[in-house]
């Protein structure tokens, strides 16, 4: 039938023409609605943002990493202690061979000592034992000199590596290679500098620090029992469930823990975070979204009020309306069109206004929103939740308008 | 008077109206017959039940007993929604108080019925051009009622009641917002249109406005208290004749 799409194009240029003819009253209605789209479109597009920035950061610390550590197991503390615990040397230099998920590792021994270059002391710094795979783990940047080998490990050298603050905090040349500075009371000669890498400090990342790197044997020599931790590498990301297991069932073996015991280690991967967090994230910006959503139900009963308003207002023009032949389906779709047309006209302001919102917050410097975009299913949902809120809460006063008898209608004051 | 020439054909019809716990009854039983191309005027007073009838004949309400056919379809009958189509199609109403849409020109408040028709936007602006035409309005299309006279709003209010070509055409009370002059001039245009074919049925409580009809039928309380032609119906015009020539001949006889 060729009626019903002409009298849709005509309820809803009469809805146009309602809605500009009371215009101001249009725009308070209009309003809940207005700053409902908006909040969703903000809170979703603000959470994408935050999600991409934060995912970029993880990206820096490297998707395919395994850490092992030592943990205390939960409840445990009477039976082991700290030392107990420590990962051995035997244990980390047979590792590579039991795990082949593994392509590599390198053992970190850190410790905290004296550096001195002549005059200049620096009376605590980080050094880090480590070996050649380790700038292969960590993927950071030799900008002079060279990098570690395995004859510096195996030959126990006094060789190590120093950062650009280190350089600048012990007053060595620019080009330092060459240079000899203290460590722990022994001479290193400087084979190279490696580039700094931060991570964003609301990720437990810190400002750059001075960094020296010494062979992980010869840490050794300096530490004979040291703390020390494992950073491998998977052969790809995706391996890092096999490349646990690998590592626990040697683990255990190693310390002999009997099947009901505890892991007296941990085993942890940056993907396994990621996808946490990919789940929170998801969950946060759902929760955010339904509690904004709140305001577009607020919005839905002040578009019904004013739906309901305006039927009694217009009761004699539905009687006219009626007595000229308008069927009550007719009605009804005149209202149910009219209300629907006013939120989702509320809709398109707030979608334009959320758009503006996330573009402000995208152009303020350093911001973690810099990659915010608003997911096109976020749009849909606006959108669609403003017509729906228009269809359920527009129609009841267009149900009461459609039942209105004409004559009673037309005898409204 | 054959089937065919029925327009509106009412047998028995009642109305009740409930006011609380009191039963009001406005219409007691009303027969009445109207055929095509009659010019008839329902008059009494208020409380006459002159009003309720003239809502049933719209359609805008509905009789609580009795049957109505209009143009040989029983509307007692009928759903809400076809009751919907009827007014549309077979009905032209005339309002007291014009009831036009303010903020809308004159051919668009025309227009109206045909939107609830299926016809398309261009036929029916023509339809409606025609119809404003006919009530003497082509220079006035584009205004706005605020812009009219009362007599060109009521003129409008007619054009939009022709517009669908209705089988009858029914004013209430149509001159009662109206002074005197303008009142003679819509009346002179009912009769026109009366003239040209149209079907017209006029409630007035104004035996001046009643005059201008071919047929008065007078109601009291719910019922018809009289139902006679007026010196307008051509039919009684002949009778007048005949009265009167049967007069002087028996005057003659009398005489003679």
């Amino acid at each position: 039938m060729m009626l019903i799409p002409r009298i849709i194009f005509q309820t809803v240029v009469l809805a146009l023409q309602q809605i500009f003819a009371n215009i101001v009253r249009s725009i308070l209605t209009t309003l809940g609605i207005v700053i409902g789209v908006a909040s969703v479109i903000t809170v979703v597009a603000a959470t994408d943002g935050l999600q991409k920035f934060v995912l970029k950061e993880f990206a820096t610390i490297g998707a395919s990493k395994v850490w092992v550590f030592p943990r205390m197991p939960p409840g445990q503390r009477d039976r082991y202690s700290w030392r107990q615990l420590r990962i051995t040397v035997p244990e980390a230099e047979g590792m590579l061979d039991r795990c082949p998920s593994l392509i590599r590792l390198t053992p970190i021994v850190e410790m905290s000592t004296s550096v001195s270059h002549g005059d200049v002391t620096k009376s605590v710094a980080t050094v880090q034992g480590v070996n050649s795979s380790w700038h292969l783990i960590e993927d950071r940047d030799i900008l002079q000199g060279r990098p570690f080998n395995s004859i510096d490990d195996e030959q126990r050298l006094q060789v190590c590596l120093v950062n650009d603050k280190a350089i600048e905090e012990l007053e060595l040349d620019a080009n330092c290679v060459g240079q000899r500075i203290d460590v722990g009371g022994r001479s290193f000669t400087i084979v190279g500098v490696v580039e700094t890498k931060t991570v964003s400090p609301m990720f437990g990342g810190t400002e750059a620090v001075s960094e020296v790197y010494v062979p992980f044997r010869t840490a050794l020599t300096l530490r004979p029992e040291p703390r020390m931790y494992i950073i491998a590498q998977t052969r790809s990301p995706e391996l890092f469930e096999d490349a646990r297991e690998e590592i626990r069932f040697y683990l255990r073996r190693s310390r002999d823990l009997k099947p009901d015991e505890p892991d007296t280690f941990g085993v942890q991967a940056i993907e396994a975070v990621i996808s946490q967090f990919k789940r929170l994230a998801a969950g946060l910006g759902v929760f955010l979204a339904g509690i904004v959503a709140i305001s577009l139900v607020v919005g839905g009963i002040g578009i019904m009020n004013i739906m309901l308003v305006s039927v009694s207002e217009r009761t004699r023009e539905i009687g006219l309306r009626k007595a000229v032949g308008a069927q009550p389906a007719v009605i009804l779709l005149q209202f149910l069109v009219e209300a629907v047309t006013l939120c989702l006209v509320g809709g398109a302001i707030g979608l334009a206004l959320g758009y503006m919102f996330i573009g402000v917050l995208k152009f303020i410097p350093k911001s973690p929103l810099a990659d915010a975009g608003v997911p096109f299913w976020a749009v849909l949902l606006s959108v669609g939740f403003s017509a729906g809120t228009g269809l359920i809460f527009g129609m009841f006063p267009a149900i009461k308008a459609a039942r209105l008898n004409p004559i009673d209608a037309l005898r409204h004051e | 008077m054959s089937s065919v020439d029925i327009a509106i054909r009412i047998r028995g019809l009642e109305k009740v109206y409930r006011m609380g716990t009191e039963k009001v009854r406005a219409l007691a039983g009303v027969d009445l017959d109207i055929r095509r191309n009659e010019f008839v005027a329902i008059m009494g007073s208020s409380g006459s039940g002159k009003s309720t009838l003239m809502n049933i004949l719209g359609c805008l309400d509905r009789p609580t007993a009795g049957s109505y056919e209009l143009a040989g379809k029983p509307t007692h009958r009928m759903s809400a929604s076809q009751l919907a189509r009827v007014r549309n199609q077979e009905i032209g109403f005339v309002f007291q108080s014009f009831e036009l849409l303010p903020r809308a020109t004159a051919l668009a408040n025309v227009m109206l019925p045909l939107i609830y028709s299926s016809r398309y936007w261009l036929s029916a602006r023509a339809m409606a051009r025609k119809s404003l035409e006919r009530v003497g309005l082509a220079q006035r299309m584009t205004h706005r009622p605020n812009q009219l006279s009362g007599g060109q709003r009521q003129r409008v209010a007619i054009a939009r009641a022709l517009v669908t070509n209705p089988s009858i055409l029914l004013a209430d009370e149509p001159t009662g917002n109206l002074d005197s002059k303008t009142s003679d001039d819509i009346m002179m245009l009912f009769k026109q249109l009366h003239a040209e074919g149209q079907t017209i049925v006029i409630v007035t409580h104004e035996e001046d406005i009643a005059g201008h009809a071919h047929r008065i039928v007078r109601l009291r309380d719910g019922r018809i208290l009289s139902d006679h032609p007026t010196a307008d119906d051509p039919t009684h015009q002949t009778y007048l004749r005949l009265a009167a020539s049967t007069a002087a001949s028996l005057a003659q006889g009398a005489t003679a």
